[in-house]
């Protein structure tokens, strides 16, 4: 593995019977980078995530995530990475305190620690008042900062975001990429699956997923080059004329 | 370790926070032991009876006390006809008519037999079979006060004794069913709308992704059942020692490990149920469709698997509640130990591996 990448892809492939929902994906990730992972619904970018957080084994193909190759150490990959899903999962009949506890406890993380962590987020997040509150009880926003803020609590080298901004409003979204930058800024690698084409804008690179395949990857700026395009929005219509709609993203790897 | 704990505790948050779980865990034991306690049984008391008297002699006025001297029967009514029979089974407070021959004294006397005629409401059969045993009994019992002097030479005379249950109590058969059901809901139904409640939630997803190994958090999540199924055990067996009278006639030790090989054998069948399930409501269904029926139909807790058609006896075999029923039963009412039990607790242990086995090969097939 390179010295400055935190993620190399190469041929990758998940076969579901005759059904291969990744073909032969090769791509790496340089520490630090937020790096955009675009398709359409079926385009196979859960799938090809699932086998990278490795709760899902690939057919073929090689895989490093910070530094462990996906096959044969995918438990040294989980302790390294973080992972916030679109449901933005927390406990909502735990308090905000809980969760945070909670979720640290599962990583590890000592209690002295996971209480410095608290109070650094109750700081930053301005989450005071809320703190004891019931994680059900509080707005999708929150619910996603939060989310968030728990997939960094142990450090990560990489965090992988699916889809995170699904159904908030666009101040939100917003609030929620200014967070995203940040944590980049930091050192944080950023690995996130969106459908809005706008955020894809905000990505250092991005790589466009169709029918399985990457058929683009590069800067958000190259690529517009590249397609003549004014936005990445067109960039994506012009890639995925015809994305197949009724192929299963969520295939198999459901416990 | 720590990460255990810290599993545990969060469960402890689920269970105590949600109100409705925690009526189904705790109240609904103490509900069922009190119901099957008091209300439902098929002991007979207070029934009510009538009487046809047609020759009105000193006889037949002796049984008629007699009968109403039993704790068994209430309610003297008397008839004087025969279409009046037809008429108070139809009102349906009284359930049973006794018709006496004309001139039974004399006949008895005289011809040394003469006849009485117990009709009975047999619109529910079990009630009507027992109110015609209760009075035979009474009947032949006067037989043998009268015949006293008189030496038959042949003669077999049946002395019955009931044991282990000498009062025929139908609590004593309940509690083991009521208890069976109860450490198979909770342990099964439970576990499962827990676990798949996770996956509903998108916090399995999350909790995979984490360094926690699948084994654990499927431990993490089963063990708090464990617990709460043993309280329910104890608190059931309490119930029916001290409100009940229950005797405990075997050791409380082997009753204990019998219960605990039971809680695991529901909690595997729960993970498989919830590995075969992606919604709460279907893991819902499930284990009442596919647990409770049968355990509360076929197990042998209601309905004697003996009198069943021999296809549904051969289902009753492969029903972990029946051998349970049967070992706890043994243990409380006849107090056997291991040596009389070790087939039954083998077919236990046999089913709860398969059950695990099968369900940790599901979980990983799953999460190719």
């Amino acid at each position: 593995m390179k010295n400055n990448n935190v993620i190399e892809v190469e041929n990758l492939t998940k076969k579901f019977g005759d059904f291969t929902a990744v073909n032969s994906i090769t791509f790496e990730v340089k520490k630090g980078e937020i790096f955009g992972f675009l398709g359409a619904n079926g385009a196979g970018k859960t799938t090809a995530m699932k086998m990278l957080i490795g709760i899902s084994k690939p057919t073929s193909g090689k895989a490093q995530v910070a530094g462990f190759d996906v096959f044969t150490h995918p438990e040294d990959i989980k302790k390294n990475i973080g992972y916030m899903s679109q449901k933005f999962a927390l406990y909502d009949d735990l308090t905000v305190k809980e969760n945070i506890t909670f979720f640290g406890g599962i990583y590890g993380l000592s209690r002295a620690k996971i209480k410095e962590k608290r109070c650094e987020l109750v700081e930053e997040l301005g989450l005071k008042e809320i703190v004891n509150e019931l994680v059900g009880s509080l707005p999708l926003g929150w619910k996603q900062k939060i989310s968030f803020s728990i997939a960094l609590l142990h450090s990560p080298t990489i965090v992988f975001l699916d889809e995170p901004t699904g159904g908030v409003d666009p101040i939100t979204r917003r609030q929620f990429w200014e967070m995203i930058y940040k944590s980049a800024n930091s050192g944080t690698t950023i690995f996130v699956t969106t459908h809005y084409m706008d955020e894809a804008e905000y990505c250092d690179r991005v790589s466009i997923m169709v029918d399985g395949k990457i058929e683009a990857l590069d800067t958000p700026k190259k690529l517009k080059l590249q397609f003549k395009a004014a936005t990445m929005d067109e960039v994506f219509l012009k890639l995925a004329r015809s994305p197949s709609p009724t192929l299963p993203e969520e295939k198999g790897v459901n416990i | 370790m720590k990460r255990f704990i810290g599993f545990i505790k969060k469960e402890f948050y689920h269970i105590f926070r949600d109100r409705r779980s925690l009526f189904i865990l705790f109240g609904m034991p103490i509900a069922q032991v009190l119901l099957f306690g008091f209300a439902i049984t098929n002991e007979i008391n207070n029934v009510d009876v009538a009487f046809f008297d047609k020759s009105k002699d000193a006889i037949t006025e002796e049984i008629i006390n007699k009968i109403e001297a039993s704790k068994y029967f209430t309610n003297k009514q008397m008839i004087t006809n025969d279409a009046e029979i037809e008429s108070v089974f139809k009102k349906g407070k009284v359930k049973a008519v006794l018709v006496f021959d004309t001139d039974f004294s004399e006949k008895l006397t005289k011809e040394n037999k003469t006849t009485v005629q117990i009709i009975t409401d047999a619109t529910d059969p079990n009630t009507a079979n027992t109110i015609n045993n209760y009075l035979s009994s009474i009947l032949q019992k006067y037989q043998q006060e009268i015949n006293k002097e008189i030496k038959i030479s042949h003669q077999i005379i049946t002395q019955t004794r009931m044991v282990y249950n000498p009062e025929l109590k139908s609590v004593f058969t309940f509690v083991p069913g009521v208890m069976t059901v109860i450490l198979m809901l909770v342990s099964a139904m439970m576990t499962s709308i827990s676990i798949t409640r996770e996956k509903e939630l998108g916090t399995m997803e999350i909790l995979l992704v984490s360094p926690l190994k699948p084994f654990q958090v499927i431990l993490g999540k089963v063990f708090p059942y464990i617990f709460l199924s043993v309280i329910n055990a104890v608190v059931i067996v309490l119930l029916s020692i001290f409100i009940f009278k229950m005797p405990i006639e075997g050791s409380l030790f082997l009753f204990g490990f019998e219960s605990v090989l039971f809680i695991i054998n529901a909690l595997s069948l729960g993970i498989l149920i919830s590995t075969i399930s992606s919604t709460q409501q279907t893991a819902m269904m499930i284990s009442l469709m596919g647990l409770m029926l049968p355990v509360i139909l076929l197990s042998g807790f209601i309905f004697p698997i003996a009198s069943m058609p021999l296809p549904l006896q051969m289902i009753s075999h492969i029903i972990p509640a029946k051998w349970f029923i049967i070992i706890i039963k043994a243990i409380l009412l006849k107090g056997v130990g291991l040596s009389f039990i070790w087939k039954e607790t083998l077919v236990l242990i046999g089913m709860t591996l398969f059950f695990i086995v099968l369900s940790v090969k599901k979980y990983k097939i799953r999460l190719e």
